[in-house]
């Protein structure tokens, strides 16, 4: 009897779940599936879900007219060359504050959020001049810094959290074994942290792709990324929405896959280790 | 070790910041004469005067307020179901979480087009569907339109923080609860609601810092027209469209007072919580 009343229980909660999870997906999913209609098809009153011929040349057509792998290769280039930098400087920064705090720790981890709280907008003059006079307006090198500067602070929390949870005791361990300072950043800690720090870069990586503010004002035709792609789809002309969904859907998709498996990183990370 | 960020965050902060400060006390219009000289507080009272500075307030303020009740509310909701026993829980989640991952240019464009199209948008089939007459939502209904939106892009971050907080929530607490004779509503109001207040706390906070700066899902749906023209936008026009900094600096320095003071109560729960990790 319990058991059945339990199953019950069960079947309800499913049921409600997967209807409100697929409402909330409906819009993704929706791109996805507009993305392989016809402009004819896209616009089909009663909608079409899954019964219509299948077509890719939206892909083909959105390639054609904006060079997809332009923007894609600058998505990349942006967001992992901000990525790796920001690590390159985090990890020592992190790495001395989680395993020498000094009385000021606290403090210059605190200021560093703070630095996050900047809004971008009260900086965009000075910064838009500051690529115009260093000619680094619409290139990929101001953004990879700019990126990286923004993020810098989540990076070095991030890693201090993780960095934080490795126990001391195997460091004191493996000194007593007479391990000298490198060998035991080498063999000991280094293995410890891979972990964190890959969580880190991929969250990371999520942010920098999606980041549209200093994307959309700093840059043009050259370094434009995904996102500026995207937004020079927003003047409409004539039938286009099959041909918005296969650009969006190349813009999303690469993000969707790595960030379905950065879940628990995601909350760490923007809570700045404050819910885990 | 701790140098090379600091001195990076440090450069980063002051440089952009003095110059900001520097700007707003000049009238400076780069395409109409240049450098006009210093002007004192003239710009800062010039901003708050003109008459789309309030307005752009209140759009800030109502994007911010209701984007965070729903996105609370609804994440609150949404996390206590996805932690009860289900089949495929794991589908829901991914499937819930999806939209944070979209960039706000595409979540802007796939809902103005997609979605609030008045001919062709899928949202009118449904409403034709009815009988009823099809809304012209983004000029119509701009601020619910633009509030639904940026509610769906961030619903997925509340819940998931409220999910994690849930599931650490002492189990055998709310089985001596129930064995007591609490029922759910008891539960909830006295064990699950207070033990959520912190991760309650920290999720307006970190949205507010996010929300109180949207610009692409604007940029992109009505470009600030409809009444849609919040504080960042308004700057963004001063400076970047009519090309007066000046004026769009001193709203700059506003825009960061403003955020200052989210950032403070922030600041102290995280700080708090260092404190605890380190005890």
């Amino acid at each position: 009897m319990a058991r059945s009343v339990k199953n019950q229980q069960k079947m309800v909660n499913t049921v409600i779940a997967w209807t409100i999870g697929l409402l909330i997906f409906f819009p993704v999913l929706w791109t996805v599936l507009t993305s392989f209609k016809t402009e004819g098809q896209a616009i089909n009153d009663p909608p079409l879900f899954l019964f219509f011929d299948w077509t890719l040349e939206n892909y083909a057509i959105v390639q054609e007219r904006s060079d997809y792998m332009k923007f894609l290769w600058n998505s990349i280039f942006i967001a992992g060359g901000s990525t790796l930098l920001g690590i390159l400087i985090a990890v020592p920064a992190a790495w001395s504050m989680a395993f020498v705090p000094t009385k000021r720790t606290k403090d210059i981890l605190l200021w560093m959020l703070s630095t996050k709280m900047l809004p971008a907008v009260g900086v965009l003059y000075p910064i838009y001049i500051g690529c115009i006079k260093l000619g680094l307006l619409d290139s990929r090198l101001a953004l990879v810094i700019i990126l990286m500067l923004i993020n810098l602070p989540i990076i070095v929390w991030m890693l201090y959290t993780y960095f934080r949870e490795i126990p001391r005791d195997i460091l004191e361990a493996s000194r007593m074994d007479g391990a000298s300072l490198w060998k035991e950043i080498i063999y000991v800690l280094t293995p410890m942290a891979i972990p964190g720090i890959a969580s880190t870069i991929l969250l990371n990586l999520i942010l920098a792709w999606n980041e549209s503010f200093w994307t959309l004002n700093l840059t043009a035709a050259k370094a434009g990324t995904l996102t500026a792609f995207i937004a020079s789809y927003s003047s409409p002309e004539g039938l286009f929405f099959a041909k918005l969904s296969a650009a969006s859907t190349m813009a999303i998709a690469p993000i969707l896959i790595l960030g379905w498996f950065s879940q628990k990183q995601l909350v760490r990370g923007l809570t700045f280790g404050a819910v885990k | 070790m701790m140098a090379p960020a600091v001195i990076l965050l440090l450069g980063w902060m002051l440089a952009p910041l003095t110059t900001t400060l520097y700007f707003s006390f000049k009238k400076y219009l780069p395409l109409r004469g240049g450098d006009l000289g210093w002007v004192g507080f003239d710009n800062y009272v010039r901003f708050v005067t003109s008459s789309s500075f309030w307005p752009s307030v209140y759009t800030t303020l109502i994007i911010v307020g209701f984007v965070l009740a729903i996105t609370v509310i609804f994440g609150v909701l949404l996390a206590l179901l996805l932690d009860q026993p289900m089949w495929g829980q794991g589908i829901v989640r991914i499937l819930v979480i999806a939209p944070f991952f979209v960039m706000p240019t595409v979540s802007g464009l796939v809902w103005k087009n997609m979605f609030m199209d008045p001919i062709n948008g899928i949202l009118a089939h449904l409403w034709r569907f009815f009988g009823l007459q099809p809304l012209e939502w983004l000029s119509q209904f701009s601020m619910g339109s633009i509030i639904l939106i940026v509610s769906w892009q961030w619903l997925p971050f509340a819940t998931l923080i409220l999910l994690t907080a849930i599931q650490s929530l002492d189990r055998e607490q709310l089985e001596a609860a129930e064995m007591d004779g609490a029922n759910n509503t008891k539960r909830f109001g006295y064990i699950i609601l207070p033990h959520l207040s912190r991760a309650i706390t920290i999720v307006i906070l970190i949205q507010t810092i996010f929300l109180l700066s949207i610009f692409a899902e604007i940029f992109v749906t009505t470009a600030g027209a409809f009444g849609t023209k919040t504080l960042t936008y308004l700057i963004f026009q001063r400076v970047l469209e009519s090309q007066n900094i000046g004026l769009g600096s001193a709203g700059g320095v506003y825009a960061i007072i403003l955020a200052n003071i989210v950032a403070i109560f922030l600041m102290r729960i995280v700080g708090k919580s260092l404190d605890a990790k380190e005890s």
